[in-house]
């Protein structure tokens, strides 16, 4: 019971992770219908701004502990600005001038920009793995039965407070509206004035972030971090976000939190070597089953 | 006059074309100077490449069916025939060394269909899936096969599978690759070819017409991992090492590229991509020098070359069309449908 528990632990807090870049993903698809495949590694590029910034505030501290949840605060703002900033430029030199185009081209293109992620941060970050610094003070904490860290928890929380705000924005503002009508019909949305260029930009700033910040929470809970990290978090999120129905932003969540827990099970249990498989398994059994993943909506072909 | 039958021009063709690989084989290894084997390495790799690459353009290019898993199927060939040639046709060769060029091409067509096998295993799900979703569950299916593979400790695990005997060298790999080329055009002009095309343009369109879409589509990936199987049986007893890395989806992404880059659909395109392609990350190993840095910028290079190419040229070096059609500009070289996609 208690290693169940414990594993139900550790699959949320990987699959909390995994739903914060399945989010990104699924804005994107939903309005460009574009699997961004460098997103995953922009997950990796927040974790590295993360990395430089935590060493720069802890070789600035006065004295004492530098580890502070304030400066850890504003090292995951700083990351969020410039995955940001990242996510706008990626759309606007590399995205926008092929929307026209025939798809694959923009998937070649994202294809593109993430071996030029991955590669460019070999050659600027160096091949070899880093040791994340710790942020925030680290204590063990015992939750009934089942032993924890607080980062597991700062990961939940963190995560869940995005999670909300990014609820918010979509159904509660009036940009939100406008992204909903956008990822309708790109087409009909401009023509009732809706800046469509400018609504998608902010869709890839907000995600990006979103992977900046599940890129901070990655270091924090497993503080090994290097270029190629964001390849395989990236497939399995896009796999989550497809699981919960591709567009569909609690879809996104709930994949990702099934796609954590059945790997923190997996790899608990006699079948561990097969951990990396079983998302794509999963992926396969619900595109065969439900092709629209558990929340989306079937679209019947017109002709 | 009249034009021959079509298997005996093919024939023809092909006396041709082994007499001028074993002239130019013959001439490669009489070649000597220093480094020599690492121009011959470049030059089998571009031969396994282009068969690969013509293969994928059968499933991508002509039936439209977007596949990201061609590496699985590489590996599914590779994997196959070295696990023969290593348990059991070594044996046999030590007795009989005659037969080793026979045995190797048994090994590596074995491995041809397995991993056609494979390919109808996968091509079943594209009777539901089409465009993304197909592209992400054949991604998925080339990681289980590695993740397979890695866990059979038979043929070496994690660990690799070492002691390949070295028996494919630069004739056998073009000879595959010159038939897998010649198969390509061969199908693309017949009635199965045809099909293809018509699944590729419009799926309803062509059931209408009542073409068995599921049919075709499963064909599609049958024979392209059929030679993703060939080449990969041709790369393990070249490389004689494999191991499951080597099969990750990023071979694929590099596959994919090549096809999209030479132009969908286009035979020659993906050749010409394959070569390009392959020279291109050996040809860079310059740049550092220029660059006067201790780290290699080789794949930031190709990455940026990649990027700029698609932002330049989306529909790929020669869209639809082939190398002689593009060369000789006619007009009516193309239909003009074809031409406004090739353009759009």
């Amino acid at each position: 019971m208690q290693e169940l528990l414990q594993n139900l632990l550790n699959g949320i807090a990987v699959g909390a992770i995994y739903a914060l870049i399945a989010l990104g993903y699924t804005m994107v698809y939903g309005i460009l219908k574009l699997i961004n495949f460098a997103h995953g590694d922009v997950f990796m590029l927040g974790a590295f701004v993360g990395y430089y910034a935590g060493r720069w505030a802890a070789a600035h501290a006065n004295s004492g502990h530098p580890a502070n949840y304030f400066i850890a605060g504003g090292i995951m703002l700083l990351s969020m600005a410039v995955c940001g900033v990242f996510g706008y430029l990626n759309e606007r030199i590399a995205y926008r001038p092929l929307r026209n185009s025939p798809r694959i081209a923009s998937l070649i293109t994202a294809i593109g920009v993430s071996f030029l992620l991955e590669y460019g941060g070999q050659f600027v970050f160096g091949p070899d793995p880093k040791f994340f610094p710790t942020l925030t003070p680290k204590h063990i904490v015992h939750l009934g039965g089942i032993v924890t860290t607080n980062y597991q928890i700062i990961v939940l929380v963190v995560a869940v407070i995005f999670m909300g705000l990014l609820q918010y924005i979509i159904y509660g503002t009036k940009f939100g509206r406008a992204m909903r009508a956008v990822s309708y019909n790109f087409e009909i949305a401009s023509l009732m004035g809706i800046p469509v260029d400018r609504v998608i930009s902010t869709t890839f700033v907000i995600g990006s972030a979103l992977a900046a910040v599940a890129g901070i929470l990655f270091g924090l809970s497993y503080p090994k971090i290097e270029p190629l990290m964001g390849i395989m978090p990236g497939l399995k999120a896009f796999i989550a976000a497809v699981l919960g129905g591709i567009g569909n932003v609690p879809g996104a969540v709930v994949g990702g939190l099934t796609i954590g827990i059945v790997e923190a099970f997996v790899g608990g249990s006699q079948f561990s070597n097969f951990r990396d498989a079983i998302a794509f398994v999963i992926l396969i059994a619900i595109l065969l089953f439900r092709p629209s993943g558990l929340f989306g909506k079937y679209e019947a072909e017109k002709v | 006059m009249k034009r021959l039958p079509w298997y005996l021009r093919d024939a023809i063709y092909l006396a041709l074309f082994v007499a001028i690989l074993l002239a130019a084989s013959w001439a490669l290894n009489a070649l000597r100077f220093p480094g020599i084997a690492y121009y011959n390495r470049i030059i089998v790799m571009i031969g396994i490449n282009i068969t690969l690459a013509v293969s994928l353009n059968i499933i991508n290019g002509h039936a439209g069916q977007f596949s990201l898993g061609h590496a699985g199927f590489m590996a599914v060939g590779a994997y196959f025939s070295a696990f023969l040639t290593y348990f059991y046709f070594s044996p046999l060769v030590e007795k009989y060394p005659s037969a080793q060029g026979a045995l190797l091409v048994v090994a590596v067509l074995a491995g041809g269909a397995l991993a056609a096998v494979a390919g109808y295993l996968v091509g079943l799900p594209s009777l539901r899936l089409r465009g993304d979703y197909l592209a992400i569950v054949t991604l998925g299916f080339g990681e289980i096969i590695r993740v397979l593979i890695l866990n059979i400790e038979k043929i070496g695990g994690a660990r690799g599978f070492s002691g390949i005997p070295h028996w494919s060298n630069f004739f056998w790999v073009y000879f595959f690759a010159g038939i897998t080329v010649l198969v390509s055009f061969r199908l693309v002009r017949s009635s199965v070819g045809r099909a293809f095309l018509a699944v590729r343009e419009d799926q309803i369109a062509a059931e209408a017409m009542g073409i068995n879409t599921t049919k075709y589509k499963v064909k599609a990936f049958v024979i392209g991992s059929f030679w993703a199987g060939v080449a990969g049986g041709l790369f393990a007893h070249y490389m004689m090492y494999l191991n499951p890395t080597m099969f990750m989806f990023l071979k694929s992404f590099d596959l994919v590229v090549m096809v999209v880059l030479g132009g969908l659909g286009s035979i020659s395109g993906s050749i010409i991509a394959a070569v390009i392609l392959t020279i291109l990350p050996e040809g860079l190993r310059m740049a550092r020098e220029v660059l006067h840095t201790d780290k290699d910028p080789r794949m930031i290079i190709y990455s940026i070359t990649l990027i700029v190419l698609m932002l330049t040229r989306p529909q790929g070096i020669f869209g639809r069309r082939e190398l002689w059609q593009v060369l000789a500009k006619r007009k009516d070289a193309v239909p003009k449908k074809e031409r406004d996609d090739a353009a759009a």
